[in-house]
């Protein structure tokens, strides 16, 4: 394997605590080593450029059934962004749900490595799968839909979360997943009915418990199988007017779950669940409530869910929020897709506009809360793709989060009413490029466990990016447009020691790798006759064709995990 | 020797059923259980027919003869580089696998690239691109649906098992199967059509019942009240699906769409002012669609009775909507019944490769998407391409005389398990293995759920899966094209020289 050593760049780490600091980094084998032989390895000259870790995404929609009815949902939205075949590359289209090849391609080039794929029903897990496959260059992992999953519901209901344990551990491995994904928990459940909770102390129709046992519940059975993510939550009430007060008692029902060494649970997208007001007239921004609770708090942590006006495609497991959004109207498509026994989902194409006094104040919610949550290790940077926008526009996100005068040009153009309801003005906060690295890779390896992704220290994979940014030279606040564009288009990308984008462009197409959890209980769940009559009644897939195999995950990384029960 | 393989899955149909148990005695599948009559046809008896193909073929003289792997494969590529653009089509029997390297293949090629959901629920992909789906997987209603809804299919004909696994004769958690009472109906029909046979052969020319000009449509039954699983069919004649529901509504044929208009307006609580829509009295249907907003959850599934009559799309496109509606008074779910056991997964693959379901084109280098142009028929009927490649599908006994006939002006490359009427006509014919039976792969139910396809016998000696074919091909076309390259670099230089 080649050797590679990068010269003189300015190196931001902030796991290492590294800001700024002109080094090096050496390449072997696909890790960061201390030296490497100078006169083999291939030199690279950084000097002037900012050298950090690959990017880690912690939620991005880019496979899975849900997504690929959303690419079918939509050519409208492909004759836009059509993308050609290359000698290297293979033709696709954009633009808010990209083929999946682009989908590598596009996060290649901007320094992105790792993208987690947060959402997959379990029944089609093979599909998110075969797709993820088809996605070049990055590694990703995906998570799966487990919180109105019915064994997971009736034992919580029965008060045995170890058994809870057990099945959990037995789907995570069944599906090759990542973490434990819950979704508008009871909500889902409740919308095989056509019906929804409301908050999360609502009876789940048919089964004797409320979210809040579902939360904690699994929260629980999180921390007993040693899972090196939280759980990752979408709470109740997402997308309705006043639901602030919904997320806060959701993360004040996780309190009692903390033990005080790590946060304990995820809430994500959150900005779309930090409304405030009593209905979408009075709507209001609900995100200093939130940011002053996650001060005061060390259990939670956040990612945003940025807005970024595109005209753009929603997809959610929550598919009582896609019709109550659909009921606003003008909608012209709706699609809602149930899953049996698990999940629920739903897909609107929907079109972020400035004008919009709501969708303008989404906007402002997204970045309020990321500027008035104190500590950036709390925080991940998502425009939960493509619900707020689609991944490649994070460059814009990081500039209206490093310069006050990116978001002043924004607001500007934005509705009225929204400027004089955004807090944007208040607040004086710019994030430095140590804070934005925290929020893109450092501190979303850190949640979801990767101990060797997020970094560039001696060990890690070699995955870094290197962008055209000179922190001596340039004040990000106030050229943020060059350094927006540096974002945008990575001049160096390298995966596991090899470099796959050189000055901006695809040089080497290279498969990433599927990352799955193979939890080991210590009592491994019963696979007896009685769950399998179960799972003949409850599904309408035979027992032995339910599990994901190994045909279907070309380059897999199996992760052991020891549970504690 | 044998053996009894469990939980295989039936290549078929889009139900694809994953509980049939397999008997093998000497690599040849003897017996099974659980699987239907169209099933056991082919599992037990059709892939053994003599009619398979057993090596490849090259017309030489107008006549197909035998040729080794390699030649074929060969002629092939030259065949597809040669051609300015050729037409890939078929996929829908193919494993997700196949369909997967089919892509790489058109997108090398820069050609035409369409499945077979062109000629049946292509016009359903388009309505939902036009207004979206409230669809579930089948389990969601075999598990809730109260009110089973089958429009313009015959499921009992074409999807036997549909029925029995998914809906109306199935325990789901919070409904009950209808079992018992169907079976009773059912015996009662049969014996009824037996005594009609008697008689029939008594007489000595038989003279079929004139047939009705207009529709006759018998009033609701008061079981369309009652709560539990009911069942009502639409169609134009009375299929055998028909008689096993509670109720059959007997439709003109081509009124679909003004039927759904009606009933969408009854969903709304809008008054109707006619008497009659498409032969259906507009009291029945006001009866039927409070049947359908009293149901817990509905389900609607639809056949190519309503894609391929007149209305097309805008037929999907209306029951789709009058389904949203009914979405605003309770839960309700529309399923097109998908035909071939992967035409989900070729429009799947193919929009997670380009975003487009059917109907591609790579002319321009990157995917272009336009039903009506690039789909199959239209580009053959007007005679655009100039080579076909036919894959795991038989338009030879499907399209248009039209088609088939500026398909025959160019060379056509075959890739099928048996002697269909397309092999036939090909001029490079491959043998293939069937895909299920003698080849793994990966399948997509009509919900889209994927689902693992068995090998449960070994295929005939020297018979390759198409998978396979399709990687050489492309292959070989790579090595072609960059041979042509390097051919028309050094002629160039050579012109070059001269010039100098």
């Amino acid at each position: 394997m080649t050797e590679i050593l990068i010269k003189n760049g300015f190196v931001v780490d902030p796991l290492n605590k590294i800001d700024c600091q002109k080094m090096d980094i050496a390449i072997k084998n696909g890790r960061i080593v201390e030296k490497v032989n100078e006169r083999e390895a291939k030199i690279i000259d950084a000097s002037g450029l900012t050298v950090m870790a690959g990017g880690v995404d912690l939620h991005s929609h880019i496979a899975g059934s849900e997504v690929n009815l959303g690419r079918m949902l939509r050519p409208d939205d492909h004759v836009k962004d059509a993308v050609r075949k290359t000698a290297l590359t293979r033709a696709g289209t954009g633009y808010s749900i990209p083929s999946t090849y682009v989908t590598g391609y596009r996060y290649s080039k901007m320094g992105y490595t790792t993208v987690m794929n947060p959402s997959m029903a379990a029944m089609k897990a093979k599909h998110a799968h075969e797709e993820l496959n088809d996605i070049p260059l990055i590694d990703k992992a995906s998570f799966t839909l487990l919180g109105d999953w019915w064994f997971a519901l009736e034992n919580i209901a029965k008060g045995d979360l170890v058994e809870c344990a057990r099945h959990i551990a037995w789907m995570i491995r069944a599906t090759r997943s990542y973490a434990i994904k819950i979704v508008n928990p009871g909500g889902l459940e409740s919308w095989g009915f056509g019906r929804n909770v409301h908050s999360i102390d609502d009876k789940v129709p048919n089964f004797d418990l409320t979210p809040r046992d579902i939360i904690t519940g699994l929260a629980k059975v999180n921390t007993m199988l040693n899972m090196p993510h939280t759980i990752h939550l979408h709470t109740n009430n997402l997308g309705v007017p006043g639901n602030y007060k919904t997320a806060i008692e959701t993360m004040q029902a996780l309190e009692s779950v903390y033990t005080g060494d790590k946060p304990i649970g995820h809430i994500t997208h959150i900005q779309f669940c930090s409304f405030a007001g009593d209905n979408w007239a009075h709507f209001k921004s609900g995100a200093a409530e939130i940011a002053n609770y996650l001060n005061a708090h060390n259990h939670m942590t956040i990612d945003i869910g940025q807005v970024t006006f595109a005209d753009t495609t929603t997809m959610t497991a929550d598919g009582p929020f896609e019709f109550s959004l659909y009921e606003l109207g003008g909608h012209n498509k709706w699609v809602n897709s149930d899953v049996e026994t698990e999940s629920s989902g739903g897909i609107i194409p929907f079109h972020f506009k400035k004008k919009n006094a709501v969708n303008a104040i989404q906007w402002s919610i997204g970045l309020e809360l990321s500027l008035m949550v104190k500590d950036p290790w709390k925080v991940a940077m998502t425009t939960d793709h493509p619900n707020g926008g689609p991944f490649y526009h994070y460059p814009r996100v990081f500039a209206w989060l490093y310069s006050r005068k990116a978001r002043e040009a924004t607001l500007k153009k934005c509705n009225k009413k929204a400027q004089r309801k955004s807090l944007l003005p208040t607040l004086d906060r710019e994030y430095t490029l140590y804070e934005l690295a925290i929020i893109t890779r450092a501190g979303t390896a850190k949640m979801l466990g990767l101990k060797n992704k997020g970094h560039i220290g001696i060990g890690a994979e070699a995955d870094v990016a290197i962008y055209n940014i000179n922190p001596n030279t340039t004040d990000i606040a106030q050229d943020y447009k060059p350094v927006r564009k540096a974002f945008s288009n990575a001049i160096y990308t390298i995966k596991d020691g090899e470099i796959v984008v050189k000055d901006k462009e695809l040089v080497t197409i290279r498969p990433g790798r599927t990352m799955w959890l193979d939890v080991q209980t210590k009592e491994p769940c019963r696979i007896d006759d009685e769950l399998k009559r179960k799972f003949k009644e409850y599904w309408t897939i035979e027992f032995d064709n339910y599990p994901v195999t190994d045909h279907y995950i070309k380059v897999p990384e199996k992760i052991t995990i020891q549970a504690s029960v | 020797m044998t053996e009894i393989i469990k939980s295989v899955v039936c290549p078929i149909c889009g139900c694809l059923c994953d509980d049939l148990e397999v008997t093998v005695e000497n690599n040849e599948i003897v017996k099974m259980k659980n699987g239907c009559a169209v099933c056991e046809a082919k599992m037990v008896h059709g892939y053994k027919s003599d009619e398979r193909i057993l090596e490849p073929h090259i017309r030489k003289n107008g006549k197909l003869v035998p040729v080794s792997m390699d030649e074929a494969i060969y002629k092939a590529a030259q065949i597809l580089t040669d051609a300015k653009y050729p037409l890939l089509f078929g996929w829908t029997s193919s494993a997700s696998e196949t369909q997967h390297v089919g892509v790489e293949l058109a997108e090398e090629l820069g050609c035409a690239l369409d499945n077979c959901c062109s000629v049946c629920h292509g016009p359903s992909v388009m309505a939902i691109q036009e207004i979206g789906i409230p669809t579930a997987t089948l389990g969601q209603i075999r598990h809730r649906a109260d009110l089973l809804v089958y429009w313009a299919c015959d499921p009992w004909s074409a999807h036997p098992r549909h029925v029995e696994r998914y809906t109306a004769f199935t325990d789901g958690r919070f409904e009950k199967s209808e079992f018992k009472e169907y079976v009773q109906k059912l015996k009662g029909k049969a014996s009824k059509k037996k005594v009609e046979a008697a008689i029939r052969r008594t007489q000595v020319r038989y003279q079929p019942p004139p047939r009705p000009q207009t529709a006759i449509v018998e009033a609701p039954p008061p079981t369309l009240a009652k709560t539990g699983r009911k069942m009502i069919v639409f169609d134009v004649k009375k299929t055998m699906t028909a008689e096993v529901a509670d109720y059959f509504v007997q439709v003109e044929p081509n009124s679909d769409y003004e039927i759904f208009g009606a009933m969408r307006c009854l969903v709304n609580d809008q008054e109707i002012d006619v008497d009659k829509v498409g032969g259906v009295p507009v009291e029945y249907l006001k009866e039927i669609v409070d049947a359908m907003v009293n149901a817990d959850f509905g389900a609607i599934f639809f056949g190519l009775g309503l894609t391929q009559s007149v209305g097309r799309f805008r037929n999907i496109e209306i029951a789709i909507a009058m389904t949203r509606d009914l979405n605003r008074k309770t839960k309700f779910v529309i399923s097109p019944m998908r035909g071939h056991f992967n035409v989900t997964g070729a429009n799947t693959v193919f929009a997670w490769q380009t975003g487009y379901p059917f109907a591609l084109d790579f002319s321009q280098g990157y995917p272009q998407y336009n039903p009506g142009e690039f789909t199959a028929n239209d580009l053959l009927r007007r005679g655009d391409n100039d080579a076909t490649l036919v894959i795991s599908a038989d338009p030879g006994a499907h399209f248009p005389k039209s088609s088939i006939q500026n398909m025959m002006k160019h060379p056509l490359i075959t890739i099928n398990p048996d002697w269909n009427a397309i092999s036939r006509l090909g001029d490079v014919v491959f043998p293939a293995q069937w895909c299920g039976i003698e080849q793994a792969g990966t399948a997509y139910r009509m919900d889209s759920v994927a689902i693992s396809l068995k090998k449960v016998v070994e295929a005939p000696k020297g018979v390759p899966s198409d998978e396979e074919i399709i990687k050489r091909i492309l292959n070989k076309v790579r090595v072609i094209k960059a041979q042509k390259t390097r051919k028309d670099v050094t002629e160039t230089k050579n012109v070059e020289n001269k010039k100098i």
